[in-house]
């Protein structure tokens, strides 16, 4: 297993220089101009290549491209060029922000997805079934844009029970020690912020969840369907265990494979896509960096802000393989 | 027996889920729905809305409009605009006067004033800040360079030298008079920063503010939020009025108005047009209007041909409905414009026509122009909202359709933001829609800045030129006498009126929303705000 893991992590290392190396061409290739962007409109045509060269952005792309490996085999992910702040400096505390926003959206849709997935398929062509299977296809469909907007008009307009916009309450905020909020107010002794902290939560983990939710409910329902239909299920039931534990032990055990490869891209999908959800409901997460980055043409920024995300990807997979081994010990690596 | 089962699961789910529930809305944040007016022990904490997060809190270092909101409460300039408009006022400099050849301007600075960590403002300070916006290189102070011609050493530089003479007079001695210097050194970019906090923090500065302003710097969260508190030591008496003020980025403009109607945020910047009715009808809230300084048009190449032809120019500016297009697009809340500049600006020539939508005028001047039947070009759309065009996409259709009507056939085009304008810059585009915000309220910023001939490859995007409209505008450059500068603008917009380089379209009134309790709010045509006067009733 150990040389397993080794092997993946080896096989990163040029799996993410890649990246880079794609990353970097592709936003160079973008037309527009980083100084042009950082001074505006106002810019004049001097001011705009003084800027330039201060930047170093007259250098050849390869000086550039090697200058930057060179920064980040020596830990420096760069300056951004728009605020001046190096990007190891501020990167975590966005992408603490987007993976407690994440990681709360992920576990509503697993609990719920897998959930409804399961009931479905245990109903088969029931109303439950109908139901959840319409608003699964619903879910998938919905714009996020438009769902967030319309969570906001519904629960924090007409109820008024829940925030719209951000992580906390800022006449009364919270003090960042890991950055994940609902860890922090435990740190600092604040419990009494723990109900605004997850409040806030609500509707963009709902916004966030809506699609994972959907996929997964669908894909436990035909992987629990292709299950109960085995011999070894009906032997269970035949020898008159109770349909309960043959559907969430027995056969769940074994629909649940293909359910998690599907949950961890999902959370990978989610680190990246959570740009809608972040804009609209004014969340300071990673995706909202980098798509700032990229209207200012924030070179250091886009390059370093997706090599990490990457990374994270590239680490719940492997972590998810790992847990292929642990659910069905059938699965070996060596 | 299974059923059950279920049924007792789903009836734990449901228990679980309504505990949570109950238990975060018995969490304290009552005062989201805030009442912070009336109880005199709370505290009083505006939070102000707005799209974007500053880039930097050293305002010499920056560009942007969100910095500078900040800044203006932090900060304070040696002289300030008027509360809703740009004329001159007293500020860290409580009189000046100008030698009459206009080359030596003396301040007489306030005393007593203190920057935030405790050391004195004097005139050795507003030295201090000069010279190092003065040794600047490269572009660390872009709007020192751009408003005084560059940094020392400079052949444009206009800053001859600035010396304390004693502890609170400084004297400016300029190399060649420059008329719009007191409104220059009234911009947010020339505040005066505590030398001692600059020397210490360095590069940092950006990050820990220290200025004589109402309001302390406390806190930045990156992309969230700024929080600024009361200056107790303030020089002006009973000010500032509130304890704290919390800037919040809430990019989407809609989600940023939800969170105002909920309570979570007091003030919002950034007031979509059609929403400014939503606003009005609703008794907790009420509408503010940013005095208009601003220009939207359409910007018509004058080196691609047929543009090249003023006769085409003239009849693409009859052609446009640009009456319907402000009703239609700014629902109303901007005015018509004829002049490249807003009439806030002293020079505006108010006895220019401007040219009336009459089609049929049009086709006759593209007759006469040698186009009875039209010809095909592009139409550039801005993709982004702008506070002088809120909407790009939507006004090009209008455009098309005007010039439909004519026997023009316009292909709409548009690009990312930032591919647009540099494009656009290049001279790329047939026609484009864009616009501009006047930075310190005077003409030059507006008429020389977009339409002369120096600034083409630069702001001057139309391609523009014309020699006799260059001389008056150098001419204006360097007259100090107010009267006879606005005679020199008012025939700048004739001749710029006859040679039409551009449609004029609005001059748009930005939209705040805010509590209905908040008072002594006055937005500012630069669209940055002093909040030392706000407070809740």
């Amino acid at each position: 297993m150990l040389h397993y893991i080794g092997r993946r992590l080896l096989q990163l290392i040029p799996v993410l220089l890649g990246m880079t190396f794609v990353v970097f061409m592709i936003i160079r290739a973008i037309p527009g101009d980083p100084a042009q962007v950082i001074l505006g409109q106002q810019a004049t045509k001097e001011a705009i290549e003084s800027l330039r060269a201060k930047l170093g952005l007259d250098n050849p792309w390869y000086v550039q491209y090697f200058d930057y490996l060179k920064g980040l085999f020596t830990g420096d992910l760069g300056e951004s060029l728009r605020t001046k702040v190096p990007v190891q400096d501020e990167i975590w505390q966005y992408l603490s922000a987007t993976l407690e926003l994440s990681l709360f959206a992920i576990i509503i849709a697993v609990i719920i997805g897998v959930n409804a997935g399961i009931i479905s398929a245990w109903f088969q062509n029931s109303w439950f079934d109908y139901t959840a299977m319409i608003l699964a296809l619903v879910g998938v469909s919905m714009p996020i844009f438009w769902l967030g907007l319309m969570l906001q008009w519904v629960f924090g307009i007409q109820l008024d029970i829940l925030p719209t916009t951000g992580r906390e309450e800022v006449r009364d905020p919270v003090q960042a020690v890991t950055g994940l909020y609902v860890i922090d107010i435990f740190m600092t002794g604040r419990l009494d912020q723990l109900g605004t902290v997850l409040k806030h939560l609500v509707l963009p983990g709902i916004a966030l969840a809506t699609i994972p939710m959907a996929i997964i409910a669908r894909m436990t329902r035909s992987s629990m369907l292709e299950v109960m239909r085995s011999d070894y299920v009906r032997t269970a039931r035949a020898k008159g265990q109770k349909m309960f534990w043959v559907v969430y032990k027995h056969a769940l055990k074994n629909a649940i494979i293909p359910v998690l490869t599907v949950i961890g891209l999902q959370m990978g999908l989610l680190l990246g896509g959570a740009i809608l959800t972040e804009t609209i409901f004014g969340w300071p997460g990673i995706g909202r960096y980098i798509y700032e980055a990229i209207n200012f043409r924030d070179y250091p920024v886009i390059q370093s802000g997706i090599l990490v995300v990457a990374f994270i990807f590239v680490m719940i997979n492997l972590l998810i393989d790992l847990l292929y081994s642990l659910i069905d010990p059938r699965i070996k690596y060596d | 027996m299974s059923k059950k089962k279920l049924w007792s699961l789903a009836v734990l789910l449901v228990l679980t889920l309504s505990t949570i529930l109950a238990a975060c809305s018995s969490g304290d944040d009552d005062n989201a729905n805030g009442d912070n007016g009336g109880d005199s022990s709370k505290p009083k904490i505006l939070v102000f809305g707005r799209g974007g997060d500053s880039v930097s809190l050293d305002p010499a270092t920056v560009t942007d409009g969100e910095s500078f909101k900040v800044t203006k409460n932090v900060f304070e300039t040696l002289v300030n605009f008027g509360d809703q408009d740009t004329e001159i006022h007293p500020g860290l400099a409580k009189e000046w006067e100008a030698s009459d050849d206009g080359l030596t301007y003396t301040f007489t600075l306030n005393e007593g004033i203190k920057f935030h960590d405790g050391t004195d403002f004097n005139a050795d300070a507003v030295v201090f800040n000069f010279d190092r916006w003065a040794n600047g290189s490269g572009e660390d102070f872009y709007y020192y360079s751009s408003m005084f011609g560059g940094y020392k050493g400079d052949e444009g530089h206009v800053i001859d030298s600035v010396t304390a003479d004693g502890d609170y007079k400084v004297v400016f001695k300029l190399k060649r008079p420059q008329a719009p210097f007191l409104k220059n050194i009234a911009m947010s970019p020339f505040a005066i920063a505590s030398p001692a906090a600059v020397e210490e923090k360095g590069e940092a500065f950006g990050d820990n503010p220290v200025g004589t302003g109402p309001f302390k710097f406390v806190e930045w969260k990156r992309n969230d939020s700024i929080t600024i508190e009361k200056n107790e030591d303030y020089w002006q008496d009973g000010l500032p009025k509130l304890d704290k003020v919390i800037f919040r980025s809430i990019p989407d403009n809609s989600a940023r108005l939800n969170a105002l109607t909920t309570g979570e945020i007091d003030l919002a910047d950034g007031v979509n047009p059609a929403d400014g009715a939503t606003v009005e009808s609703n008794d907790e809230l009420q509408l503010f209007e940013r005095p208009s300084m601003n220009v939207g048009y359409l910007g018509l190449t004058s080196t691609r041909p047929p543009f090249d032809n003023k006769l085409v120019r003239q009849a693409i500016n009859h052609a446009i409905d640009k009456q319907a297009i402000v009703d239609a697009f700014f629902e109303g809340r901007a005015e018509v414009a004829k002049n490249p500049m807003p009439p806030v600006i002293g020079g505006y020539n108010d006895d220019i026509p401007g040219y009336d939508y009459d089609p049929a005028k049009a086709k006759e001047l593209l007759a006469e122009a040698g186009f009875p039947d039209g010809f095909e070009m592009d139409l550039w759309a801005m993709p982004v909202p702008r506070p002088y065009m809120p909407d790009g996409q939507k006004v090009a259709e209008a455009m098309q359709k005007n010039l439909a009507d004519v026997g023009i056939k316009a292909n709409i085009v548009s690009y990312e933001w930032a591919t647009y304008l540099e494009k656009a810059r290049n001279g790329e585009a047939d026609a484009f829609l864009l616009g501009w915000t006047g930075d310190n309220g005077d003409a030059d910023n507006f008429i020389y800045v977009l339409l002369d001939k120096d600034n083409i490859g630069s702001n001057n995007y139309s391609y523009y030129s014309n020699d006799e409209l260059h001389d008056i505008l150098i001419e204006a450059q360097s007259t100090v006498d107010e009267d006879a500068r606005n005679d020199l603008y008012m025939q700048a917009q004739e001749i710029i009126f006859d040679d039409a380089p551009w449609v004029p379209i609005a001059h748009s009134t930005p939209l705040l929303a805010g509590r209905a309790d908040i008072t002594g709010f006055l937005p500012h045509p630069t669209g940055s705000d002093k909040l030392e006067t706000v407070d809740f009733e």
